[in-house]
């Protein structure tokens, strides 16, 4: 077992997929000689050499078309986007390239790349870097998207995300960076798709990634003081969704709250609704709960910026809600 | 070294010869009339973009590109698989949606792609295939194959982000790329001079810290000479360079446009230098030739480009269960692939 913080368990994860195959490249602003702006790869390029670790310019485009045609020549490229505010300024190449590629070719190419890229809200950077860019990605065939919540799944998930022979967007929360925790020694790259149970329970599901994972933890033990028992689930992968995992827990708990760092509207809190209105309906004993950032925008303002992101507060009385209606 | 190209009917086996220059003009300019008549005849749906007219610039750049060597290019981009080695049956194939088409059908006339001949695919939005070149490139920098990263885009698209981007970063880089813009004077529907500050586009790779050189685009020589010198400076670790070939559509831009942009005569002046008769006139002259060897050409590309369409109409469509397939590279516990 290692401790480690969020932040270092990406550098480690990064640098050990590196060791482990030279076909894999890292590139992206300032993460080369500075070790990038949340410092979160510092020291690759003493290690790799100037070759496999680069600087870019500032040029998102060419960043994720070059990832693109690295990929489909056989190389192992790692992308990164310094916040997923940054994505939409790649989008063409996200969506219209990099996910359609392989389809579009009749499977005549692989695409195994990743695409990292802080993201989430609570730091004070206002509205233009303070998304959480999953919902947005999730609609779109083609892509993977992971959102780890610790420093083991950090690790993990992003081994196994450029292990994974497709292209994976790994957005990592800036505000679990100093978070500490504990990494398995043979803790390798991890299978995507697969969401954990944090915290066991039976009378209502809540799920939620990051740090809305976290708060709903500090709220399902607030809950079990009132005696009610709620159980966590973090999701870890968008895509694929463990759908399995999801609507096991709703057979034995009946009633289903997802909490989310995302806008109300078309957001993956959205799709477990739906999932439950559907494969799930005959065992909802209650409406499903959600609890979200409504139609808002990020505001600088401190205390308006942590109003609008869930607090345990209200993740408190949104589970409440759900498990005595 | 010149690359060994497929036979099919008109084609020979080294491609920078004068004659197999010929025979690719000829045969791609064949292909491209029977692709518009397909559509009049409603056997291909959508859209496609044909190069009649400009087939001097996919022949001569195909002709100075080595084993190893890839390729992304525009929507026009027929010319160029062709004249890198696709047979006229995977091209129509996949135009009419067929199993039989080098994308199985499920790409079509914007997204020609053949990984065995480094066409990398033609791309349908304007610009895009301009970056994926660049990882091309670095694939074959950090592997150190020594191969050139090629990109082919028209006028239009030197106006758009990712060109710019691009042409940055391959300088900033010394990727091993060579950028070719076709400026045959439209984007779509609009002049150059309406929509662009230059009017020669090579002046822009001075601001970009690499060589720019124009080159006669008709003149199917001229092109594959300024592509090897680029690619010979890639390949040699000199970094990218600009060229702009300029040259003319004698259709429109794409299926339903008729043109009315141009300015009278316009066309028909372009006609006079026809990159096909430019060549076979220069053959002719130095008695490499006679017209009726041309003839002789022309009816055996004809008679290629028939059989490779009545080969096409034969050919199924794809299952519908190919809808599913290659989204993803992943395969579930059932080894079905997944979703």
């Amino acid at each position: 077992m290692a401790t480690m913080t969020y932040r270092e368990a990406i550098g480690r994860a990064l640098a050990d997929e590196m060791r482990a195959d030279p076909g894999v490249v890292f590139f992206g602003e300032d993460v080369a000689a500075a070790g990038g702006v949340f410092k979160l790869t510092p020291g690759l390029q003493e290690e790799f050499g100037p070759a496999r670790v680069r600087d870019t310019p500032i040029s998102e485009q060419a960043i994720v078309g070059t990832a693109l045609g690295a990929a489909i020549t056989g190389l192992r490229p790692v992308a990164e986007l310094m916040f997923a505010d940054f994505i939409p300024v790649a989008m063409d190449q996200i969506i219209n390239q990099v996910a359609k590629y392989r389809y579009m070719s009749n499977g005549q190419f692989t695409v195994p790349l990743t695409i990292r890229a802080p993201q989430g809200a609570g730091a004070g950077f206002g509205t233009q870097h303070s998304a959480c860019a999953e919902s947005w990605l999730m609609q779109h065939p083609g892509l993977l998207v992971v959102t780890p919540a610790t420093p083991a799944d950090m690790y993990g998930l992003l081994r196994g995300a450029i292990r994974e022979d497709n292209p994976v967007v790994v957005l990592e929360h800036k505000m679990l960076f100093t978070m500490s925790g504990e990494v398995p020694d043979d803790q390798g790259p991890m299978e995507l798709g697969r969401a954990v149970i944090r915290r066991p329970g039976k009378d209502v599901t809540v799920v939620a990634t990051q740090v809305m994972m976290h708060r709903a933890l500090e709220a399902a033990e607030i809950l079990a003081r009132e005696g009610i028992s709620a159980e966590v689930i973090d999701l870890r992968s968008i895509v694929p969704l463990d759908r399995t995992t999801i609507l096991e827990s709703l057979a034995r708990t009946n009633r289903i709250v997802t909490v989310e760092e995302a806008v109300e509207t078309a957001s993956w809190g959205s799709e477990i609704a739906s999932l439950a209105a559907t494969e799930g309906v005959y065992d909802l004993a209650a409406p499903v709960g959600r609890v979200n950032m409504g139609r808002n925008l990020i505001p600088y303002s401190p205390p308006l910026e942590d109003a609008v992101i869930p607090t345990v507060e209200r993740i408190v009385e949104g589970i409440r809600g759900t498990a005595r209606a | 070294m010149a690359k060994a190209a497929k036979t099919e009917g008109s084609r020979t086996e080294e491609r920078g010869n004068r004659l197999s220059l010929l025979e690719s003009m000829i045969l791609i300019r064949e292909t491209e009339t029977r692709m518009q008549e397909l559509f009049l005849q409603n056997l291909v749906r959508g859209t496609t973009h044909l190069c009649i007219g400009q087939e001097a610039c996919p022949t001569g750049v195909a002709a100075a590109m080595t084993e190893g060597d890839t390729l992304t290019c525009t929507y026009r981009g027929h010319g160029y698989a062709l004249a890198m080695g696709m047979s006229v049956s995977d091209l129509v194939g996949e135009m009419m949606g067929k199993v039989s088409g080098c994308c199985g059908g499920m790409g079509g006339s914007m997204h020609m792609t053949d990984a065995s001949i480094g066409l990398l695919g033609a791309n349908a939005i304007v610009g895009a295939q301009i970056p994926i070149a660049l990882g091309a490139a670095l694939t074959a920098r950090i592997n150190g194959t020594g191969g050139v990263s090629f990109t082919v885009m028209g006028d239009g698209a030197t106006n758009i982000g990712a060109f710019h981007e691009s042409m940055n970063m391959a300088s900033a880089w010394k990727l091993p790329v060579v950028f070719l813009c076709e400026n045959n004077l439209y984007g779509e529907y609009s002049a150059i001079d309406r929509t662009t500050g230059v009017t020669d586009l090579a002046v822009r790779a001075d601001a970009y810290g690499m060589p720019g050189r124009i080159v006669d685009g008709q003149d199917v020589e001229a092109v594959q000479e300024a592509v090897m010198e680029a690619a010979d400076h890639a390949r040699r670790g000199g970094g990218p360079s600009f060229l702009e070939l300029k040259t003319y559509r004698y259709s429109g831009h794409s299926r339903t446009d008729q043109g009315p942009y141009r300015p009278e005569g316009e066309l028909e002046k372009w006609q006079e230098r026809d990159p096909i008769e430019t060549l076979a006139e220069r053959m002719i002259e130095a008695g490499e030739i006679t017209r009726e060897d041309m003839g002789t050409m022309e009816t055996r590309a004809a008679g290629a480009v028939r059989s490779a369409v009545e080969g096409a109409k034969e050919a199924p469509f794809p299952p519908l269960e190919s809808v599913a397939t290659h989204i993803y590279n992943r395969r579930d516990s059932r080894g079905e692939e997944v979703q």
